[in-house]
């Protein structure tokens, strides 16, 4: 019999990042299903000042190695220290978030636990002490179910922004005990980090996004779509053709072979809806559609399309959404 | 520099994916082939490689007899030779256990470094390269949209949520590659090089060529397993913003829609 379930969290800069707590509420759901109390796992470097929090979202109890060496997420670091913590604690399950560092850390860890990974999960069920767990496959052409053989470990990560997040209770704190963990040699090291200060929304957690494929033109043009975001608290994503023109960063590509996102609202602006850049956003909850040619695919695709030359459009819209936000 | 790129044969990107009978697998038969996207940057950057430091670039692949075409692909565009694991034994196998065939061909190829993709762009399952580091006990870095190097070791940058790092890594090492067609822009085959990579090695390994035990690699042995599949939920017919209204009265009614009925602003 297993003793508990564990959540791994994620710590950077300082804080936990948000999909940490998502994590801790779907290990809460989950760890009440099997009747299990919940443990955390943060690694990281001034992660003991902070760890009481992962109470306020279900955790009875974080193990913590804090380590100035454990600043930076290397895989080389991080899992021998974690499969150390977990394997003195039994677990029924392990939910870890699937952000880049997270997916990343889950398949080395996963190998050393010789655990079932099932990664980049959308949901995860638990009937009669079962777990089952659904992720899309084929950027989102298809979704499955996995389950685990007979005495395997589930190890589940979550994608970010799609599971739901408990209300924080401050009254519920999280017991912490510390872990002296031996941080191994390493012959991998972050060398700098360059963390955006500007409050840029990332793609992945983004709640609203707009994005500009071809149809924009060029890199200048990109300024009727920022200052759309702008009112909007969006952030700004590209296709890959508006990539690959050179108009805007790699990191801005929603799509098969770029960001999968999941914001309540995707505006796609002058993108023709290509199979790839569905594959990207096609689970967003609302989505809209700006293209002047009323035979576009993703007019299929969108809650609500307009037919219109995005020139023209979008700023009278934009103009639109400051008068809406200056009324309410 | 001795390299390895672990290669994944997966359907073209622009297929239409049929659930079977069986409800746990996808009909196959109609299916174009093609070098996982991110499995064709890692080719281009071992080559890249392979420009400037020179030695071999051997292509590892696990699947079915199919997958040479790939191999072969790889081949023109002037990867040296291929590896082929063909095994029926390995029908249903999880990640893990694919990870321990690869890494059995890589270490007995002994290579300076092991490049492939984060992810491929079937079954997303982002373990292969994590894992098969793990079983080789080398270090790995992940998602490089770039990759430096000056002989001895390596240095990626990996984009992470709202940045991005800089890594350094001494080799032997495993590198995942993330990025774009744009960062890597893959080279096409030319055509001396599909009649040169005719002429090619490669070779085909069974379950009994890589020292391993089926009670380790195979289906029965797998720790998760797809049970079901299902559509993605059909998206409800949209609508077209028109009504007979010019710019301005679609722009107000799309905010009017947006803020009361969607309510997502
Ligand atoms: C292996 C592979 C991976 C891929 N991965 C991705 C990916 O990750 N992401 C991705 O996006 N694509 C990806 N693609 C590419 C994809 O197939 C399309 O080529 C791409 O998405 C097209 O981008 P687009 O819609 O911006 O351009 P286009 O298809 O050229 O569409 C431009 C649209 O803009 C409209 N337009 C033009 N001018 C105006 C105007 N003034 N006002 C309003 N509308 C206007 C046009 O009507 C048209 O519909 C991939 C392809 C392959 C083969």
């Amino acid at each position: 019999m297993a003793d508990c379930v564990c959540v791994v969290s994620e710590f950077r800069a300082g804080n936990f990042r948000r999909v940490s707590f998502e994590v801790a509420s779907e290990g809460r759901r989950v760890a009440d299903a099997l009747g299990l109390p919940l443990y955390g796992i943060a690694v990281g470097s001034g992660v003991s000042d902070k760890a009481e929090e992962l109470g306020f979202y279900g955790v009875d109890k974080v193990f913590v190695a804090d380590d100035a060496a454990l600043e930076h997420y290397v895989a080389e670091t991080y899992v021998p220290v974690m499969a150390e913590i977990i394997q003195g604690l039994n677990p029924a399950a392990i939910l870890l978030p699937a952000s880049v560092d997270g997916k990343d850390l889950s398949a080395r860890l996963a190998a050393r636990l010789q655990a079932g990974l099932a990664q980049d999960c959308t949901e995860v069920v638990c009937e009669n002490g079962v777990l089952k767990a659904k992720r899309p496959i084929f950027a989102g052409k298809c979704l499955a179910w996995c389950e685990w053989s007979q005495g395997a470990l589930p190890m589940i990560s979550c994608r970010p922004n799609v599971m739901d997040c408990k209300a924080a209770d401050a009254s519920r704190k999280a017991a912490v005990e510390k872990v002296d963990a031996a941080v191994p040699e390493a012959r991998s090291r972050a060398l700098s980090v360059d963390l955006d200060t500007s409050g840029k929304v990332e793609l992945t957690e983004a709640e609203i996004i707009v994005s500009g494929g071809r149809g924009m033109k060029g890199p200048e043009n990109f300024t009727i779509l920022e200052e759309l975001a702008r009112e909007l608290g969006a952030a700004v994503g590209a296709s890959r053709a508006a990539v690959d023109a050179g108009w805007r960063p790699h990191s801005d590509q929603v799509g098969q072979t770029g960001k999968v996102v999941n914001p309540n609202l995707y505006i796609a602006v002058g993108i023709s809806g290509a199979i790839q850049h569905l594959a990207g956003m096609g689970s967003s909850k609302f989505i809209v559609a700006v293209n002047k040619d009323p035979e576009a695919p993703i007019f299929s695709k969108a809650d609500f399309g307009v037919v219109e030359d995005l020139f023209n459009f979008v700023p009278v819209f934009t103009e639109e959404v400051r008068v809406l936000k200056s009324t309410c | 520099m001795n390299i390895v790129v672990l290669l994944k044969q997966t359907p073209d990107t622009e297929s239409v994916i049929r659930i079977a009978g069986d409800k746990r697998s996808i009909v196959t038969d109609d299916l174009k082939w093609i070098i996982n996207p991110y499995d064709e940057f890692a080719v281009e950057a071992a080559l890249r490689l392979k420009e400037k430091y020179g030695g071999t670039v051997t292509i590892v692949s696990l699947g079915p007899q199919r997958v040479v075409e790939s191999i072969r692909t790889a081949l023109a565009m002037g990867a040296d030779k291929g590896v082929l694991i063909d095994d029926e034994v390995f029908e249903g196998s999880d990640s893990l256990g694919v990870a321990k065939a690869l890494a059995a061909v890589v270490r007995e190829i002994n290579p300076d470094i092991v490049l492939c993709g984060s992810r491929a762009v079937d079954y997303d399952l982002g373990q292969r390269g994590p894992m098969v580091a793990e079983i080789l006990n080398w270090p790995h870095l992940g998602l490089a949209v770039s990759l430096e190097s000056d002989g001895a070791k390596v240095t990626i940058e990996r984009p992470i949520e709202g940045g991005k790092v800089t890594l350094e890594v001494d080799l032997p090492a495993l590198v995942t590659m993330g990025g774009s067609h744009a960062v890597w822009n893959p080279r096409y085959a030319s055509l001396p090089g599909i009649m040169k990579a005719k002429k090619k090695p490669l070779d085909v390994k069974k379950l009994a060529d890589l020292g391993l035990d089926a009670s380790e690699v195979s289906g029965d042995a797998a720790r998760i397993r797809i049970t079901s599949l299902e559509p993605p939920p059909e998206r409800a017919a949209g609508r077209i913003i028109d009504g007979g209204l010019d710019t301005a009265g679609k722009a107000k009614e799309l905010v009017r829609a947006l803020h009361e009925e969607a309510k997502v602003i």
